[in-house]
C-alpha cells in the first residue's frame, strides 16, 4: 500500500489539473458560441454569391466563361493549404489534418506532381516542415479572424495562381459539424473547374453593368475569397469545439482518478489505524503477562 | 421593394425601401421600385436608401461589390460597408 504521503500529493495534483482543464473548457465554450455565430454568419452571403453566380451562368454559355480563375498551369505544382490550429490540447483536430494532410501530399507525389505547402497554424507547420520541403507558414491569421485578414491572405494565394505559380490549390480543414464532430475536409479551391448551377435562376433578362465578363471577373475571385474564409471560420469553430470535448473528457477523467486515490487514501488511512491499534493492544497485553 | 445588404460579417440593412442609389461601375444610379433585372459591378462610394415607411434616408459608405435586383428584390453584396450619418 502507497504511504498516506504520496498519495495525499498526488491527489492535490491531480484537483489542480483537473481545474485547469475544467477552465479550458470553459473558455473554448465560450469561443465557440462566438465562432459558430461567425460561421452561420457567412452563410447568408455564401449562399446569394451562389444564387448570384447562378443567375450569372444561366446567362452565360459555360464555354464563353474567360477568367483566368479556371485555367491552369500545369507545369506548376500543387499548392495544398493545411489549415489547423496554433495551440495543441483539442484531441484529435491538429492530428486528423496532419494525417489527412499527408495523404494528400503522398498521393500528388505518387501523380509526379510538385508539391507546395502553405500551413496555416503553428501545429500544421510544425508537423509538416520535417516532411515536407517547401512549406510556408502563416499562423498570425488566429489572432484577429476577420475577412479583411483572410481576404489577404486568399488574395495572395489567387494573384499567385493568376501568375501561374501553382497549377491546383487545395484546401484541408476540419469542418465544424457539430460541438463535439468535426469533418476533415479536402477541397479544390482553384481552378474552377465547372461551375454549379444547380440553382434555378428566377429570370435570364439581366441588364448587366457593366458587362458579364466584367462581372464574372470580380465575382469568381469574391466567391473564392469566401470559400476560403468560410474554411477558416469552420477551422476555427470546430477547433474549440474539439478543444472543448476534449477537456470535458479530461475533466471527468480526472473526477474519476480523484475518486479512485480517495478511495485508496481512506484505505490506506484505515490500514494505518487498525496498524496502531494492533500494536498498542499488542504492547499491553505483553505488559500484562 | 425589399432590399439587403449583407457582407461576410454581418447583415448591414434588410427591409422596405422605396429608393436605392447605388455606386455602379459605370456610373452611379437610382433604383425605384418595378426597376428591370440588373446585376451590376459596384464602386467605392455611398449607397443611398429611402425607407419606405418612415421615409428615412441613410447612408452607407462601401469599398467594392455587387447589386443584383430582381423582382423588386434587392441584394446587395460587399465586402464592407459603414453606416454614415
Amino acid at each position: 500500500m502507497a504511504n498516506l504521503k504520496e498519495i495525499r500529493q498526488r491527489m492535490s495534483s491531480v484537483r489542480s489539473t483537473r481545474q485547469v482543464t475544467s477552465a479550458m473548457k470553459m473558455v473554448s465554450a465560450a469561443k465557440l458560441r462566438k465562432a459558430q455565430d461567425t460561421v452561420l454568419r457567412i452563410r447568408p452571403y455564401a449562399k446569394k454569391i451562389g444564387e448570384l453566380i447562378a443567375n450569372l451562368m444561366n446567362a452565360t454559355a459555360q464555354d464563353e466563361i474567360n477568367s483566368p480563375l479556371t485555367k491552369s498551369n500545369a507545369a506548376a505544382p500543387v499548392l495544398v493549404v493545411a489549415i489547423n490550429s496554433n495551440r495543441g490540447l483539442c484531441g484529435g483536430f491538429n492530428a486528423n489534418i496532419h494525417k489527412r494532410s499527408m495523404q494528400v501530399i503522398d498521393e500528388l507525389k505518387a501523380q509526379g506532381k510538385e508539391v507546395r505547402v502553405l500551413a496555416i497554424g503553428k501545429k500544421a507547420y510544425d508537423f509538416l516542415r520535417v516532411r515536407v520541403a517547401n512549406v510556408e507558414e502563416n499562423n498570425n491569421l488566429y489572432s484577429s479572424l476577420d475577412f479583411d485578414h483572410v481576404n489577404a491572405v486568399a488574395d495572395s494565394i489567387i494573384t499567385r495562381f493568376v501568375a501561374g505559380d501553382f497549377s491546383k490549390v487545395i484546401l484541408v480543414y476540419n469542418k465544424f459539424k457539430s460541438t463535439a464532430s468535426q469533418e476533415v475536409t479536402t477541397e479544390d479551391f482553384l481552378p474552377i473547374a465547372s461551375i454549379e448551377c444547380d440553382q434555378k435562376a428566377s429570370n435570364d433578362n439581366y441588364i448587366f453593368e457593366p458587362s458579364q465578363e466584367e462581372i464574372i471577373g470580380q465575382l469568381l475571385p469574391l466567391s473564392r475569397k469566401i470559400q476560403f474564409y468560410q474554411a477558416l471560420l469552420n477551422s476555427f469553430a470546430a477547433e474549440h469545439g474539439s478543444r472543448m470535448t476534449a477537456m470535458h473528457k479530461a475533466t471527468d477523467n480526472a473526477t474519476e482518478l480523484l475518486r479512485t486515490l480517495n478511495l485508496q487514501y481512506n484505505k490506506a488511512r484505515q490500514a494505518a489505524i487498525t496498524n496502531e491499534i494492533t500494536e498498542i493492544v499488542g504492547g499491553a497485553n505483553a505488559l500484562k503477562s | 421593394m425589399t432590399l439587403e445588404i449583407i457582407t461576410p460579417d454581418k447583415i448591414v440593412y434588410s427591409g422596405q425601401v422605396s429608393l436605392v442609389q447605388v455606386p455602379g461601375t459605370s456610373g452611379s444610379f437610382e433604383i425605384l421600385n418595378n426597376h428591370a433585372p440588373i446585376i451590376s459591378t459596384l464602386e467605392k462610394g455611398q449607397i443611398r436608401i429611402v425607407e419606405q415607411e418612415s421615409q428615412k434616408e441613410y447612408l452607407f459608405s462601401i469599398e467594392k461589390g455587387f447589386v443584383e435586383l430582381n423582382n423588386n428584390k434587392i441584394v446587395v453584396l460587399l465586402e464592407s460597408a459603414g453606416a454614415l450619418e
